[in-house]
């Protein structure tokens, strides 16, 4: 397993994340692909302090950094998602378009 | 001790300007006789204070003429503003013959008037109001007269015109008062544009604002040179004078200036008596002969003055006979008086032989004439309104067709109002005879023969419309219905006063004429003294009593009647006072507002406010176009984030 596997995986992640993002219609769904979009920069850390780094500890670090940083985001955001469940019963985005100018 | 009291003579303007802030601020609710004491105080003691500044400027300065050669006296100087280094504007205290007896005659005439005010206003809602508005109006005329510099007087220049507003249109409830207000707002300012392009040309040429330095000979040299070639040359020094006393010219209501005076009748009686007598219109002579060194340097500028000033006094006098309003025939026998005024300080250069003038020759005469005359005139003439008001206070009507018959029901007013109509018709010793006649010796010999006549002229119809007006009044039986009349002390005291002044300020004659002039004005020879003018004046002047006897004597006016029938349309023309304001109304309303006025109101709706609308409708419809990218599709908003983070990406390299 080489460098190259590694941004190949983190790549393919990326893009599973951004096409999820734009084509789920629930707010969920749309939420967990952004959660891939983070794990693919994940990889792409640790891959990088494992091949390249001379001290390896700030690459690991920063995986645990953003998982910690994405938890709380995403506590907030399922807030946000079941709050508005209960006020509207649907999460369907392209149907929540109140906020248009 | 002289230099002390000259110290503080600014407590005289102090002290009216304190009135006006106490009552006008503090006791606007406050009780009547608290105000009454306050304001009678206070312009007592300015008038103490200024008579005292005259006893000490008549015994050092004009007592000492070595150690005073131009009898002038600055007491009081800062620097107000300062432009640059070499001009700047100050304000100060400015003592020299003119300028106290003008402090005098405001200060002691505001007092009289004040007492007066007490009773006339005794009924009025807004009594208090009425006090702090006339303590104003004295301290702006006091701060004009003391003025040491032309911007200084500008200054309080405007005070005047803005307190006179304010106490023409006092009964504000009256549209015809607002109206009057306005009119007499607009036609000074009007005038005053001029002044002040005036004030700018010749401070700007001139490098001076100061009286002192405006009036010696060096400005008139600097000033003369003339701008434009050939035909259209003008001289600098004509230019600015004559702009300067358009300044005058408006606020002294001279013709064709003149429509906003018989309107300012509209306030009350006790502010049309202080406007007439002793400030606002004699500002504009005030002015001329503060400056007159310097207009004196141009010909041109003195034959407008004088031709100006003699047709204002003659057509005045024409318009007050036909009049039957109380306070219009005294409002036109004040302009026919300010142009006598007026007149006399235009003649004060010599005509010589060749019909052309020379600097040197002039005859200060003119100019202490008229000063005379601004002094005896005011005491009369407020007391012929203070009267006049008292008549109207008592018959409740200003027709004096309606009047008649008053002698024995008001016989103090009777008697001082005969005084002053004596002295306004130049009968010997009354004071108006002797400055009268200073004024219409001065023409005769500076060789001015036709304004000469016409000033005798116009004393014969001001005797004329002065006792048509008297006949009518007091003669005769009533010809309406009057209740209750009676005379107030608070108002015939000051009345009865006045008579003083009336009867014996000829005997300053001597003085006047000796004295009150100015250093630059240095006589250039003798003069004839021609024994017959005094007579011949008086003569007329008897000629115009014993024609308004003829006509109404003893009240009856079926001969005035019968005469005005033959007279034909002359006699509705000069009613109608010439038509003039209807001239006016034709020239604002058909040539100035349609044809000026309505296509710069058309440039300013479409173009100028266009311009702009178009403006914000072309932001607008920016602002519809890009609201449509905000349509609330968190999708459409997600693709542009990744389709700019490519196109970046891409660009970036």
């Amino acid at each position: 397993m080489t460098l190259s596997h590694c941004i190949t995986l983190s790549l393919i992640l990326c893009a599973i994340g951004v096409y999820g993002i734009l084509t789920r219609r629930n707010l969920i769904g749309i939420l967990l692909s952004v959660e891939v979009i983070l794990n693919g920069a994940n990889i792409n850390f640790a891959a990088f302090a494992h091949f390249k780094a001379t001290d390896p500890t700030a690459g690991a670090i920063f995986p645990i950094f953003v998982m910690a940083v994405s938890a709380c985001e995403m506590a907030v955001a399922l807030a946000i998602i079941i709050s508005m469940y209960r006020r509207k019963k649907r999460l369907d985005v392209s149907r929540l378009e109140e906020l248009n100018g | 001790m002289a230099d002390f009291i000259f110290a503080h003579s600014y407590l005289i303007l102090a002290l009216p300007i304190l009135s006006f802030i106490i009552i006008g601020l503090g006791l606007n609710q406050a009780d009547k006789s608290v105000v009454i004491k306050l304001a009678i105080t206070l312009s007592a003691l300015s008038m103490g204070y200024a008579l005292l500044t005259a006893t000490a400027y008549l015994i050092t300065v004009m007592g000492q003429p070595q150690l005073y050669p131009a009898q002038t006296l600055i007491c009081f100087d800062f620097a107000w503003l300062n432009f640059s280094e070499k001009l700047t504007a100050n304000m100060g205290i400015y003592l020299d013959p003119i300028s106290v007896m003008m402090i005098v005659v405001i200060t002691v005439i505001s007092f009289l008037v004040n007492v007066y005010s007490v009773g006339y206003m005794k009924d009025d809602p807004s009594f208090n109001r009425f006090f702090a508005l006339l303590a104003l109006f004295s301290f702006s005329m006091l701060g004009l007269v003391i003025s040491s510099n032309i911007l200084q007087m500008f200054v309080f220049w405007e005070l005047v015109g803005v307190s006179s507003y304010a106490l023409i249109g006092f009964w504000y409830e009256k549209p015809s008062a607002v109206a009057a207000s306005k009119k007499a707002f607009v036609v000074t300012r009007f005038a005053d544009a001029f002044f002040l392009i005036g004030i700018l040309i010749v401070s700007f040429y001139g490098r001076s604002f100061d009286f002192q330095v405006l009036n010696s000979p060096e400005p008139a040299t600097l000033l003369s040179n003339s701008f434009l070639p050939g035909i259209f040359s003008v001289n600098i020094l004509t230019l600015s004078t004559l702009l300067i006393f358009a300044g005058g010219w408006g606020k002294s209501a001279m013709f064709p200036l003149h429509i906003w005076l018989p309107d300012a009748m509209e306030g009350p009686t006790p502010v049309s008596s202080i406007i007439h007598s002793a400030t606002m219109v004699v500002a504009g002579v005030y002015l001329t002969a503060r400056m007159f060194p310097l207009f004196a340097a141009s010909n041109t500028t003195l034959v407008v003055i004088q031709f100006i000033g003699a047709f204002t006094a003659i057509f005045a006098a024409v318009i007050a006979i036909t009049q039957v309003d109380i306070k219009r025939i005294l409002a036109f026998s004040t302009l026919s008086q300010l142009g006598y005024m007026i007149f006399s300080l235009g003649v004060a250069k010599v005509v010589t032989e060749g019909g052309h003038h020379h600097g040197a020759d002039i005859n200060p005469l003119g100019y202490s004439a008229a000063m005379y005359h601004v002094f005896t005139h005011a005491f009369f003439k407020c007391m012929l309104f203070l009267g006049a008001g008292a008549i109207i206070h008592a018959v409740h009507s200003n027709d004096i067709m309606k009047m008649g018959g008053l002698k024995k029901l008001m016989p103090k007013t009777y008697w001082s109002l005969l005084a002053a109509c004596l002295a306004i018709a130049g009968v010997f010793p009354f004071s108006g005879f002797w400055s009268k006649d200073a004024i219409l010796l001065a023409a005769l010999q500076s060789g001015h023969n036709i304004t000469f006549l016409v000033g005798l002229v116009t004393g014969g119809l001001t005797a004329f419309y002065m006792f048509r007006f008297f006949f009518l009044t007091f003669h005769g039986v009533a010809r309406s219905e009057f209740h209750d009349v009676h005379e107030d002390p608070w108002m015939t005291t000051p009345i009865v006063l006045l008579t003083i002044p009336t009867i014996s300020a000829g005997l300053l004659e001597h003085f006047f004429v000796s004295r009150v002039t100015t250093q630059v004005l240095t006589e250039s020879g003798h003069f004839a003294h021609p024994g017959w003018l005094p007579f011949v004046a008086t003569g007329v002047a008897f000629g115009g009593i014993g024609l308004a006897w003829i006509l109404y004597g003893r009240g009856k006016t079926d001969r005035a009647v019968a005469l005005q029938s033959m007279a034909g349309p002359l006699y509705p023309l000069v009613y109608n006072k010439f038509y003039i304001d209807e001239v006016y109304l034709f020239i604002t309303h058909k040539i100035i507002f349609l044809c000026i006025a309505s296509p710069i109101k058309w440039f300013d709706r479409s173009i100028v406010d266009g311009t702009m609308n178009l403006c914000g409708w072309l932001l607008q419809l920016g602002g519809k176009g890009v609201r449509l990218l905000q349509n609330g599709q968190l999708h459409f908003y997600l693709s542009m984030t990744i389709i700019g983070f490519i196109t970046l990406l891409f660009v970036g390299q």
